[in-house]
């Protein structure tokens, strides 16, 4: 079992005709994905990759039955492919796109109330479900299929806590890039609690950054909901107050969103969190064996 | 994006937001012009730096008469100022902010932020102005009224004058205020602003409702639409490596230790610092090269690194996902050969294209020490650089 994706998943690419779009598209077929359609506005028609491109979303979705997208579309046009995203109905739409402004997040958010479609992003890395669908720009070959669940505001740093787990035979469920921008579709705690109903992960490793309160939100959360243990990590305990640290969301400011406080607030809601990033996957494996889960846990 | 206080102001003019006249000037003479044509009795010289704390820091100045204004002009243009906002090396005043005085009945506190938990953007407004507005909230949380405003409609009439019933602006006053706050919202929204903070807003004597002070930040990633923003931009404020990063859309922020690093995302950027400060080692840099980067970008990224003199050694730490290793092997080997490598260079690759990356780093006889994971290859570098 996984959350958000599997290998039943339908997938259109939006933006398909653009470089980037067009790696990951071959990236991701290889890797077994089921891409369906693609959707580049003047370009319906063509067939790129095998995949088949269409002008709408909507069209893509009539043609093809798809229920998931992810989209590559340059910044300044993003928005507006969210919102086509979810006129469409679809189940989830995963944005890679960075540097979107972040006023136009805030109308998205507003378009999507009350709207079905699910928003991953913007700014992520994707969701992959191992070996069976991976949606986005992660390196399929670190991830191996198991248990353990995956959520993080960063993409590079998923890849190096996966990658740990995986050197040291723990596979897992789903990864989760939940992104590093301020206004972002969804949260710590949405994907935490998709892990916690999810009966094939047993335990989960989040990984936080500065900036926000999303860490402190997601660990009281934890404290009352969370049945499975979780490790964690917090990015930028070294980082110097005021500078924005790449990501639109990492900075702190006012003395708030300090990675001392989020870490405080982890350990008050039982999640151990990891030193360095170097011990993520050391860390969650000394918690399973502390919760006799390790067993379970181990990918044979 | 941050802007100074008098190009803040102009802005709010052209919205009709009420400001005190003023113009800027960059000599004590101008100074002196721009005092003559106000021809108000008292002229405040307001040093313009991007910080915040510039009254406490001595950088404001109340003048009579036009001597007091030269002398002043004189006194603060060069002047290094340490507030709290500017780091202990201060910042070099090199325009001033020539303005009429104003009969100050009382002081408020306005701003308008981005609220990451609703979404949204939110007037905040206190009567506790002029202050730190941290302070206030740590204090008397009580005494700061919010307004969540829906991107639909805007900011609402009765919302701005709830706020001003909230924050005991004169009675009488409400409207100018209501009048001023929808002023502010169509401003921070036209020019896709992240915050702007008016502190103080003030009450004067003449039963004027104005904003004293305009702080200005720009949401960098639409600066694209704003061209007009853009020229705002005064390149003496800030670092000159992070300006030249900038031009090649690398995110780049000057540190103080001698460790340069050069990383690929900027969650594993920070956590590359980390590493580094947890083997005892000082981080010269956050560099995250992006996504999309070229091999002239990671050549460019690499001299910026260089050009810092503190820099004893490198660190690479790539997990290539949208970035491919060997687009980053290619652009170290091009700036090492180009620049002559004089410090030690420990690279960690892994990800997309992993192989191929290694491959190029191995034939090109450059004395590059291969790193097998990112606390392998910080641990490195700390030893090595000593």
């Amino acid at each position: 079992m996984s959350v958000y994706i599997n290998a039943d998943t339908k997938v259109i690419v939006q933006g398909i005709t653009g470089e980037t779009a067009l790696f990951h598209t071959k990236q991701m077929l290889e890797y077994g994905t089921k891409i369906v359609a693609g959707v580049t506005p003047g370009k319906g028609g063509q067939v790129i990759e095998g995949v088949p491109v269409f002008d709408t979303v909507q069209e893509a979705v009539k043609q093809t039955g798809a229920n998931v997208s992810v989209i590559y579309v340059p910044a300044p046009f993003a928005a507006d492919a969210i919102m086509e995203a979810v006129d469409a109905e679809l189940d989830l739409t995963i944005c890679i796109t960075e540097h979107i402004p972040v006023l136009d997040m805030v109308k998205v958010k507003r378009y999507m109330e009350g709207k079905k479609t699910r928003l991953v992003g913007p700014n992520c890395p994707g969701v992959i479900s191992a070996d069976e669908c991976k949606i986005g720009i992660m390196p399929g070959y670190i991830h191996k299929k198991g248990h353990v669940g995956v959520v993080s505001r960063s993409g590079t740093l998923t890849y190096e806590a996966v990658h740990q787990l995986t050197q040291a035979g723990i596979g897992q469920s789903t990864a989760v890039g939940i992104g590093g921008d301020p206004v972002n579709g969804t949260n710590f705690i949405d994907v935490l609690s998709e892990f916690n109903n999810d009966p094939e992960t047993y335990a989960v490793v989040m990984i936080g950054e500065i900036g926000g309160t999303a860490e402190e939100e997601a660990a009281a959360w934890i404290k009352e909901n969370m049945t499975k243990p979780v490790v964690g990590f917090i990015g930028g305990q070294t980082a110097p107050p005021g500078k924005r640290m790449g990501h639109a969301g990492a900075i702190i400011s006012g003395g708030k969103g300090t990675a001392k406080e989020k870490i405080k607030a982890m350990n008050e809601a039982g999640i151990e969190v990891a030193a360095t990033p170097s011990v993520i996957g050391e860390t969650l494996i000394k918690v399973i064996k502390e919760k006799g889960l390790y067993e379970k846990c181990k990918t044979h | 994006m941050n802007i100074h206080e008098y190009q803040g102001k102009e802005i709010l003019r052209k919205y009709g937001v009420a400001v005190p006249n003023g113009k800027v000037a960059f000599s004590p003479e101008e100074a002196v012009k721009v005092a003559k044509e106000l021809g108000s009795n008292v002229i405040v010289v307001k040093a313009q730096i991007h910080a915040g704390g510039r009254g406490k820091a001595g950088g404001v100045k109340i003048a009579k008469n036009l001597d007091e204004v030269r002398t002043y002009a004189k006194e603060l243009l060069g002047k290094i100022l340490v507030t709290h906002q500017t780091g202990p090396e201060g910042k070099e005043v090199k325009r001033l902010y020539i303005e009429e005085g104003s009969d100050i009945k009382k002081e408020y506190y306005l701003s308008f932020v981005l609220d990451r938990s609703t979404s949204r953007v939110t007037l905040m407004g206190s009567e506790e102005g002029g202050m730190d507005i941290e302070e206030v909230a740590e204090e008397t949380p009580e005494k700061i009224f919010k307004e969540v405003i829906d991107p639909v409609t805007g900011l609402l009439p009765f919302q701005a004058r709830r706020m001003a019933f909230n924050m005991n602006i004169p009675p009488k006053l409400v409207n100018k205020a209501a009048k001023l706050m929808l002023g502010l919202y169509d401003a921070f929204v036209d020019k896709d602003a992240s915050i702007l903070e008016i502190n103080p807003l003030v009450v004067t004597g003449g039963d004027e409702v104005m904003a004293l002070d305009a702080k200005f930040n720009f949401d960098s990633n639409a600066l694209y639409r704003h061209k007009d923003i853009v020229e705002l931009r005064d390149f003496d404020e800030e670092n000159p490596k992070e300006i030249e990063a900038s031009k090649y859309d690398l995110s780049y922020i000057s540190l103080d230790g001698n460790i340069g690093c050069m990383v690929n995302g900027a969650g594993l950027a920070m956590a590359t610092m980390d590493t580094i400060s947890y083997y005892g080692g000082q981080p010269a840099n956050f560099l995250d090269v992006g996504g999309g980067a070229t091999t002239e970008k990671v050549t460019e990224a690499f001299k910026i690194i260089l050009s810092d003199p503190n820099v004893k050694g490198i660190f690479v730490n790539i997990f290539g996902g949208i970035m491919k290793c060997d687009i980053i092997a290619e652009g170290v080997i091009a700036a090492a050969k180009q620049l002559g490598l004089k410090v030690p260079l420990v690279v960690r690759l892994e990800g997309t294209n992993v192989e191929r990356g290694k491959e190029l780093l191995n034939a090109s006889g450059l004395n590059i020490v291969a790193a097998d994971s990112m606390a392998d290859g910080a641990e490195k570098i700390v030893e090595l650089v000593g």
